[in-house]
């Protein structure tokens, strides 16, 4: 089976500021991620973290070194052409989740396929099937308050998965849900990402790392360390008596 | 916790043989705590002895049919009612591991805090995977003994994160004759041999 990586970070340096006020907040950071694998990046605050999400998606640009998304290198993009790359390759899913009060759930999700030009009526139909991946399809119709904060944040996770997204990008996603609710929204990304995307997720909660293949650790602004699976788990569990 | 507290509650359910009660514990708590069947032949000789549990049939160890009796299951139900306090757990050799590699000159203590946040969270992913491969119905118990592993690892990172951000404030240098009596007197380190 040939792997596909959708997304590849190359020696990737970003500069905040200049001079003698310049941050290095990344520094010659390599990743990929294979389409059908999760992986978590863990750091104190001001490792990078959000950095390295915000140049994986097109929010912000690299300072040396490339990013590309389904092999389309970002830098030197149009705006628009790299707009473009953002709406139809990759999806966010913030801890705010930045859902529109006035547009019902499956407005806000056919939001984005709809400015990528297609009809209301594709648009509406391609949501209601994100909205039944995240098991949410008898609500479709209801308004952001008028849902749970689990609710809520499986409606944002319906609108970074609507359409062909393969790149999905994700900042704390589990912000203030409960631990049970937490693991719900964990298992839908991993879910998403076994069905062939590609996942990365910023978090500092170890046990939301957990669901990831891969974890890699990131300390002023460089890859500290990677977590991976190893073959056997059951070996694990004679340790565990101790 | 012993193995005869183990023991005496898979007996509420009612008596049971030896190699049952086995394969009953290992079932209940996904073998975290894997047994021989000799060491439940030896408890349940000891809690026979002890009056806690009663036998009947043959003489044979894997013919008996063990049964709580009134003082086992009023011991039993004082296990469940009683909390387990902190100190009865086993010292923690990953703190005092750390507490050592802090106070030795030539040991890099971040470089030891990161080998052992990579290991913890591999066995964060590790729990995790056999909880999604867990039925939520039938595996209830084996579940709630993940949850345990999965939170007490969880628990593990962050405060490795903690002696991090500890490590990464300047130090005073410590005056050689400080005394530390409270501190040693507390901790009681012991090695193992």
């Amino acid at each position: 089976m040939m792997i596909e990586t959708v997304l590849s970070m190359r020696d990737v340096s970003r500069v905040h500021g200049s001079a003698a006020a310049a941050v290095q907040a990344l520094r010659g950071v390599n990743l990929d991620v294979a389409a059908g694998e999760l992986v978590a990046v863990m750091g104190p605050s001001g490792s990078g973290k959000s950095t390295l999400l915000n140049l994986a998606g097109g929010l912000d640009s690299a300072t040396s070194g490339e990013v590309f998304v389904e092999g389309t290198l970002l830098a030197g993009l149009s705006k628009s052409r790299l707009a473009a790359v953002r709406r139809r390759s990759v999806g966010y899913v913030f801890q705010e989740l930045n859902l529109i009060p006035a547009l019902t759930a499956a407005e806000n999700v056919a939001l984005p396929r709809e400015l990528d030009g297609l009809s209301s009526r594709k648009a509406r139909a391609e949501a209601l099937d994100a909205l039944r991946e995240v098991d949410l399809a008898d609500l479709a119709d209801r308004f952001p308050d008028e849902l749970s904060g689990g609710q809520q944040q499986r409606v944002a996770i319906a609108r970074a998965v609507v359409g062909p997204r393969r790149l999905v990008l994700a900042d704390e996603p589990t912000g203030a849900l409960d631990s049970v609710t937490g693991e719900d929204v964990m298992r839908l990304i991993r879910g998403r990402c076994e069905a062939g995307a590609a996942g990365v997720v910023v978090t500092h909660d170890a046990r939301l790392a957990g669901w990831a293949d891969r974890v890699v650790f990131l300390r002023d602004g460089r890859v500290a360390d990677a977590a991976g699976p190893r073959p056997e788990p059951e070996a694990l569990l004679d340790g565990a008596a101790r | 916790m012993s193995i005869r507290q183990g023991l005496l509650a898979l007996l509420l359910d009612g008596p049971q043989h030896g190699y049952q009660l086995r394969q009953d514990f290992d079932g209940r708590t996904g073998a975290t705590w894997p047994l021989n069947i000799g060491q439940v032949y030896t408890t349940l000789g000891r809690l026979s002895r002890d009056g806690l549990v009663e036998t009947t049939g043959d003489d044979d160890d894997s013919l008996k049919l063990y049964a709580l009796t009134a003082a086992g299951r009023a011991e039993v139900e004082a296990w469940f009612a009683t909390p387990v306090q902190l100190p009865d757990r086993p010292r923690d050799e990953l703190a005092i591991k750390l507490a050592l590699a802090a106070e030795t000159p030539g040991v890099d203590l971040a470089a030891v805090i990161q080998a052992q946040r990579t290991a913890t969270v591999e066995a964060i992913q590790d729990y995790t995977r056999l909880k999604t491969e867990a039925d939520p119905d039938a595996d209830l118990g084996w579940l709630l003994v993940l949850d345990s592993l999965l939170f007490q690892a969880e628990a593990e990172v962050r405060w490795l994160d903690a002696c991090e951000q500890r490590l990464a404030r300047p130090r005073q240098p410590r005056q050689a004759s400080q005394p530390r009596a409270t501190r040693v007197a507390r901790a009681e380190p012991e090695v193992r041999a």
